[in-house]
């Protein structure tokens, strides 16, 4: 296939990716719908557990209260059982679309990277595109293990507005790298830093998710009561930040220096760009600082982990706005040299 | 078998430790505030971080910098007395770090102690009331007190736990075991939080000792460059640097190529270049040759070279009105874009006339007449057009060093050629200009590189200290800590046995290890794999 070729089918993937995102989301939509006004499984099965639980060798509140779809038949009328398995209908059918959108996701980026004939992540529409295909893949992979369902409507949201913002904004055709770029170096710090962004992200949501529980902590109806209780909430975020942390550490402190160095002479130039990646670590350093010692749970920490996922995505698409001198804005490549003085205006 | 759950509501447990209250408090109160000074001064640095990413830097981009203030007439004054064009040089900066660093060794070495301690220290006798704990549980069983701390002694010991040697339990008659694991949870904290120190250091050294300069250098064995001083272009000491710092070493490009892009919406641009470079390191040395590129810096005994720029440099020769020769040789021009339209000047020292122009390396002329330049690759230099407005008059050279790249015209008048402002030639041509001003030659075209030199003492204590850094993070966010007690005794319906765990490390499920433990005793398979 020719470089055309791969790039149109990588736009047709991005669009049909698109699509089945917000398929999926409307599809987690009326499962929310569907649970509004409606006891959910988790204060159904506390009831139902609560008494019983002497009988079990291990202490019922070991458990984590997770959403049991099987226990929602045991309870009420008929429209409450049809309501329950409506929604448990379409929360299956979101995940599974939002399955087949990451593999269109994936496919998008494949071939954007077989149409430049080197690794994606030359700009900021390719950055965007890998950033949100990793939170996308990260979330569908720790769907199970971490129970992330109570997730699903606001990373499909994320997700699908983040996808909106490369193809309407930052949408560049596919081009070549310029040499400063073309190092190995780069494959490992732009993965690391997408891997990161992906897990703070996610980890931002559920800070986020925790703040909104936290107004109301009792729901018992609707969406939010799916949400699982304080302190799982408090758990999950602190070990998805405390996950992407060191890969964030790697990033911008070991391989984002070494690369520089290489490319420009320079292993920590103030480009701010690297500025904001130091303040991003920083924020994050005291989040954990703050649960490790000063022991901030909740609010304060979740408000902590917000602030660190506005100055990402500020550097990451913010601060290409206020500052035209950063070497991280691809558009013009760093080896130009750069004391050229403005040329006469009778010369042009 | 049956089992009971007992479990305490959430409360404040009273920390365990062989201290006397009067010393544990004032201990943790010091504890608190400096790592509550350390946190803010954390946060502090991020805030004092953000000014220079958002004003222009001097140090960074210099012309922007001079523009925004011509721009900002109120504003600039005021910034420049608080630092705001050089931000990570203020004073106000490096208190801010300076005092972090303080504020560190000041946590770190108590901890050190308090760790060091600790790792002699055996783990902690049981409390009273183990069930007190917030994660804790109990059953009875009809195995003896003796075989149930057994088991629990192997259990624990399977799983990595430090034993306490002697179990003198508060309560008469029961059997106690107290373990503890995780000890390097703390070690890797101490090594992160020395880390960041190590880095610290590592990169005041190399601000305040390095160096960094930049030099241009004309393609060929008559050209080159010495270390010295004097043969950079600009120069960026640290304030500690001398220049006796400066090691020997003199160097030439001999051969230079670039890989231009000839398709696609690049097309033109430069892909890739790379620098036959020849250099020296002793007077009397051998010369050695180094394919110099961008990514791949030249290392001579700790000072780099780095490829970074290239571009053109047209020879031209200006005569006077007598024919002398007032200059000649290669002009450095600056590309102003990515197609390599390049702008440069000529200031002969003696004459009458200075010049100042664009260098096409391939031009076109639109059908308008407008010339446009196509792409960087010269070719064979035949499409190269050389476009000068030539200037009558005092250039200013007398009054003192000024930049070899811009022209300062408000003291001259511009020579005008018939039929429009600029004088164009092509390689080889030679244009007289009016009123026995002279003629001017344009005799062939020179590459040139843009090279940055520079020395950064101490960058692999930097990197060393930043990989010990990530090393002793993963340990301190990765190593679970928690202390674990399982006490028997007798009691009318067998023996009962008490298990309690404090978590140290937090964010973990303590529910499922107590539960994971009590499986293990009673000989169930373990549901939750540790």
């Amino acid at each position: 296939m020719s470089t055309h070729a791969w790039e149109s089918l990588s736009n047709q993937a991005v669009a049909a990716a698109g699509v089945i995102y917000f398929l999926a989301l409307l599809s987690h939509l009326v499962e929310w719908s569907a649970l509004i006004g409606r006891r959910t499984a988790v204060a159904e099965r506390k009831v139902l557990v609560g008494p019983a639980g002497a009988e079990s060798s291990v202490p019922s509140s070991t458990e984590a209260p997770v959403e049991s779809e099987g226990a929602v038949g045991t309870s009420g009328s008929s429209g409450e059982d049809e309501r329950a398995t409506r929604a448990e209908l379409f929360g299956r059918l979101g995940y599974l679309l939002t399955c087949i959108a990451v593999a269109c996701h994936v496919v998008a980026i494949a071939s954007r990277g077989f149409a430049a004939g080197r690794v994606p992540w030359g700009n900021m529409y390719e950055f965007t595109l890998a950033g949100t295909g990793i939170v996308a893949a990260v979330y569908v992979l720790l769907y199970r293990r971490l129970k992330l369902s109570w997730m699903a409507p606001a990373v499909v949201a994320f997700v699908l507005v983040f996808l909106m913002v490369a193809v309407l904004v930052l949408y560049t055709p596919v081009e070549p790298l310029t040499e400063a770029l073309n190092s190995y170096w780069l494959v490992i710090h732009v993965i690391s830093a997408a891997l990161a962004t992906g897990a703070f992200t996610l980890g931002g949501i559920a800070s986020a998710m925790y703040l909104l529980k936290r107004r109301r902590p009792d729901t018992q109806t609707g969406w939010m009561a799916r949400v699982p209780d304080l302190p799982v909430l408090d758990r999950v975020a602190y070990r998805i930040h405390a996950f992407g942390f060191p890969i964030w550490t790697f990033a911008v402190l070991i391989s984002g220096p070494i690369w520089a160095h290489q490319a420009w002479g320079s292993y920590w130039n103030w480009d701010p760009k690297e500025v904001w990646a130091f303040i991003t670590w920083v924020v994050y350093a005291g989040y954990l600082h703050a649960r490790a010692t000063a022991g901030w749970k909740g609010r304060n920490a979740a408000i902590l982990a917000l602030v660190g996922v506005a100055t990402l995505w500020f550097n990451f698409i913010g601060i290409n706005y206020f500052s035209t001198t950063s070497m991280h804005s691809y558009a013009a490549p760093a080896h130009v040299a750069a004391a050229a003085p403005a040329v006469p205006e009778a010369l042009r | 078998m049956t089992v009971t759950e007992d479990r305490t509501p959430e409360r404040e447990v009273a920390p365990i430790r062989e201290l006397t209250p009067r010393e544990l408090l004032r201990w943790g109160w010091r504890q608190l505030t400096s790592m509550r000074t350390a946190l803010i001064l954390l946060l502090l640095l991020a805030l004092a971080a953000v000014p220079g990413s958002l004003i222009p830097q001097e140090n960074l981009d210099s012309v922007k910098t001079s523009n925004w203030q011509a721009a900002h007439t109120t504003l600039a004054p005021i910034y420049r007395k608080l630092g705001l064009f050089d931000v990570y040089g203020t004073p106000w900066f490096a208190a801010v770090y300076i005092l972090l660093m303080i504020s560190l060794i000041g946590c770190i070495v108590p901890r050190l102690g308090v760790y060091w301690r600790g790792l002699r220290s055996q783990p902690p006798a049981a409390p009273r009331n183990l069930l007190r704990l917030p994660e804790a549980t109990s059953y009875t069983t009809s195995a003896s007190v003796e075989e149930v701390s057994a088991r629990a002694r192997a259990v624990l010991r399977r799983k990595r736990y430090r034993l306490r040697r002697v179990s003198t339990s508060t309560l008469e008659g029961a059997g106690e075991v107290s373990a503890e694991r995780g000890y390097l949870r703390e070690a890797g904290n101490l090594v992160f939080h020395i880390a960041v120190i190590v880095v610290l250091v590592g990169f005041a050294v190399g601000s305040l000792f390095g160096y960094k300069g930049g030099v241009i250098v004309l393609q060929g064995d008559q050209y080159g460059f010495s270390n010295e001083l004097t043969q950079y272009d600009d120069f960026d000491p640290g304030s500690l640097f001398r220049p006796s710092m400066l090691n020997w070493f003199n160097l030439h490009i001999h051969d230079f190529h670039v890989d231009w892009i000839d398709s696609g919406p690049r097309q033109g641009m430069a892909r890739g270049f790379r620098s036959d470079l020849r250099y020296q390191t002793s007077p009397n040395g051998p010369t050695k040759s180094y394919d110099l590129e961008v990514n791949h810096p030249l290392d001579i005994g700790g000072t780099e070279v780095f490829l970074i720029g290239h571009g053109y440099a047209p020879e031209i020769t200006v005569r006077d009105g007598q024919g002398n020769i007032v200059s000649s040789g290669p002009a450095v021009f600056l590309p102003e874009d990515q197609s390599f339209l390049s702008f440069g000047v000529v200031k002969p020292p003696s004459g009458q006339i200075s010049l100042e122009g664009l260098f096409y390396p391939s031009e076109v002329t639109l059908p308008n007449g407008q010339p446009v330049n196509v792409t960087g690759d010269i070719g064979d230099g035949s499409d190269a057009v050389l476009s000068l407005q030539v200037w009558k008059g005092d250039n200013g050279l007398a009054n003192g060093p000024q930049s070899i790249y811009s022209l300062d015209t408000s003291k001259m008048t511009q020579v005008t050629a018939p039929g429009g402002k600029a004088f164009n030639l092509r390689k080889g041509q030679t244009v007289t200009l009016p009123d026995g001003l002279g003629s001017v030659t344009f005799d062939g075209i020179t590459r040139w590189n843009k090279l940055q030199i520079s020395q950064t003492p101490f960058k692999h204590v930097a990197l060393g200290g930043v990989v010990l850094a990530l090393l002793g993070l993963l340990g301190s966010l990765f190593i679970r800590s928690r202390r674990v007690w399982v006490r028997a005794r007798e009691t009318a319906e067998g023996t009962l046995v008490e298990v309690a765990v404090l978590d140290r490390s937090g964010g973990d499920e303590m529910a499922a290890v107590v539960a994971g433990l009590v499986a293990a005793l009673q000989g169930r398979p373990e549901e939750e794999p540790e």
